[in-house]
């Protein structure tokens, strides 16, 4: 099977707002996709579908050709074992270092003895960087070095899909530079294959496979990162370029302007 | 003129209709806490850590108040009974009071606000900061490995807390009826032992105080795992966790009272 992830028209609603409108996406096995959008066009729920945190009103995802919204809680719980996820802001488990954090997978679906847990927990540390700070606290770290650490825990059982959702927000440029790298070293030399949710255009485009734009929760383009940087589609253009105003107005839809301020009528 | 009273009285059924859902949701919350218990026994290490947080970390507070109670009651005590000329039966009066009513009703108050809202705001936090989304995206139960384990450590510290709290109460009473007034030693404790029935008192303020460690538990469990994940809405839900934890031991005292000691 090529593709790993399929999406066929899913749409998804909270309570009467719709978030995703026929949704059609194909990950292919291997590669680096990235979802890119304004915040709040819904990148990260589609993220959230994908690992069957959420149901789609309409539609289906597939990962792995099964279809991840009719999964019953083991079946789920199985996909997700395969699958690494890594958070906005890491998202690590507070009371433990950072090797407890990275072993507390392992120790969860494994039986293997502590020893081994521990080494393959300082591996998968040393993979990113920070095996000279397993001993650390999540508070004691960096906001990059946690970034890495969660990314070390994201990897722990070697997943065939690791998402990514916006690992770039809030880092300085040189843990910008270090999370993108390890984000394709890690794709490549894992075998796996990702998902990144961001909306950091330069950083990405250099490193990745494919590009779906989303706006208002569809996908309005899409491409490889050459055809994106190219591309004459107005939204897109806005976008790449960091335009101010464009297909997406600058200024909100509000009342005029001199009645917010109550002018009208002093004008003569 | 009719629309105002048309509003308040939407409010007032849309508070209804919500209050009536959210005792539905922490009722499947606190089943599914219970069908899912297992992973607490069978990994025993897990729930002891709790006990450490809920427990342990609350014995100071637990024995400094049960100390000042118990000296107080002795206080009050002794100037209310040498009215009648028997004031050697404080021992009797302190111990009572500690074992049926103040030792699980104080100690469950101060659990619910030392341990309680600890529960919640730890909670509330990690909802907040995405770690209980992490756990279920590893493929962990937050419920079996985040809720349960505390659910546990919280009801079987509660009875040990107030069994704790009527102990060193009853100490504080002998520290101050017979250290400090002079009351006879033999006489306070020998009336204490004859009057004191541990079917009667002890027992009851035993079930007294699991019943409040079920409730307080459950209450902050839920409220710190319903909270809205932003700093408002922790703050809020472990407020919430006090009040509604100090109602619930007041109510359910009322209730278990009246069936224990309605013929007595």
């Amino acid at each position: 099977m090529e593709n790993l992830v399929e999406s066929k028209d899913v749409s998804f609603t909270y309570g009467f707002r719709p978030v995703l409108k026929g949704i059609n996406m194909t990950v292919p096995r291997g590669k680096v996709v990235c979802i890119m959008g304004l915040s709040g066009c819904g990148k990260t729920t589609l993220l959230r579908l994908i690992g069957g945190a959420l149901k789609p009103r309409h539609g289906e995802v597939r990962v792995n050709g099964r279809v991840v919204n009719l999964l019953k809680r083991d079946a789920l719980y199985a996909m997700r074992r395969k699958l690494g996820m890594l958070y906005q802001f890491g998202a690590l488990f507070t009371d433990m270092t950072a090797l407890d954090n990275v072993a507390f997978q392992i120790r969860e679906h494994t039986d293997l003895p502590e020893d081994m847990v521990e080494d393959l927990a300082l591996m998968k540390l040393n993979a990113v960087g920070l095996r000279g700070a397993h001993h650390r606290m999540p508070a004691e770290l960096s906001g990059g070095m946690a970034r890495r650490v969660a990314l070390a825990r994201a990897i722990a059982l070697d997943p065939t899909l690791i998402m990514y959702d916006e690992p770039f927000t809030g880092l300085d440029p040189i843990s910008l530079g270090v999370i993108s790298n390890l984000l394709r070293r890690l794709n490549d030399t894992l075998g796996a294959t990702s998902i990144v949710v961001t909306h950091d255009v330069q950083e990405t485009l250099k490193l990745v496979d494919y590009v779906y734009f989303m706006a208002d929760g569809a996908i309005v383009a899409q491409g490889t990162p050459d055809e994106i940087r190219e591309s004459k589609a107005p939204f897109v253009h806005q976008f790449i370029w960091g335009e101010v105003d464009g297909p997406l107005p600058f200024h909100m839809p509000g009342a005029p302007y001199a009645s917010d301020l109550m002018l009208e009528g002093t004008r003569g | 003129m009719v629309e105002p009273v048309l509003d308040s009285l939407r409010g007032v059924g849309h508070r209804v209709v919500n209050g009536i859902w959210r005792l539905g949701y922490a009722s499947g919350f606190l089943l599914m806490t219970l069908v899912r218990s297992g992973t607490s026994f069978q990994r025993f290490q897990l729930t002891i850590k709790e006990i450490y947080s809920a427990g342990v970390l609350s014995l100071i507070i637990i024995i400094v108040s049960g100390l000042f109670v118990g000296m107080v009651l002795g206080l009050q005590g002794y100037e209310t009974l040498q009215k009648y000329g028997s004031s050697e039966a404080v021992g009797t009066l302190v111990a009572l009071s500690l074992t049926r009513e103040l030792g699980p009703v104080v100690a469950a108050l101060l659990f619910a606000s030392r341990a309680g809202s600890a529960m919640t705001a730890e909670i509330g936090l990690m909802k907040a900061t995405e770690q209980i989304s992490a756990m279920e995206m590893m493929a962990v139960d937050p419920i079996a490995r985040v809720i349960g384990p505390r659910f546990w450590g919280g009801v079987i510290s509660m009875p040990l807390l107030a069994a704790i709290f009527s102990a060193v109460g009853v100490f504080g009473g002998y520290l101050v009826a017979v250290v400090l007034i002079g009351i006879d030693a033999g006489a306070f404790w020998s009336q204490m032992q004859n009057a004191v029935d541990f079917r009667q008192d002890i027992v009851n303020g035993i079930i007294k105080s699991v019943v409040f460690g079920f409730a307080v538990t459950a209450i902050a469990l839920f409220e710190g795992y319903d909270a809205p994940p932003t700093a408002e809405g922790v703050s809020g839900a472990t407020t919430r966790t006090v009040v509604t934890s100090s109602l619930a031991i007041l109510g359910l005292d009322f209730v278990l009272t009246a069936f224990m000691f309605r013929g007595i």
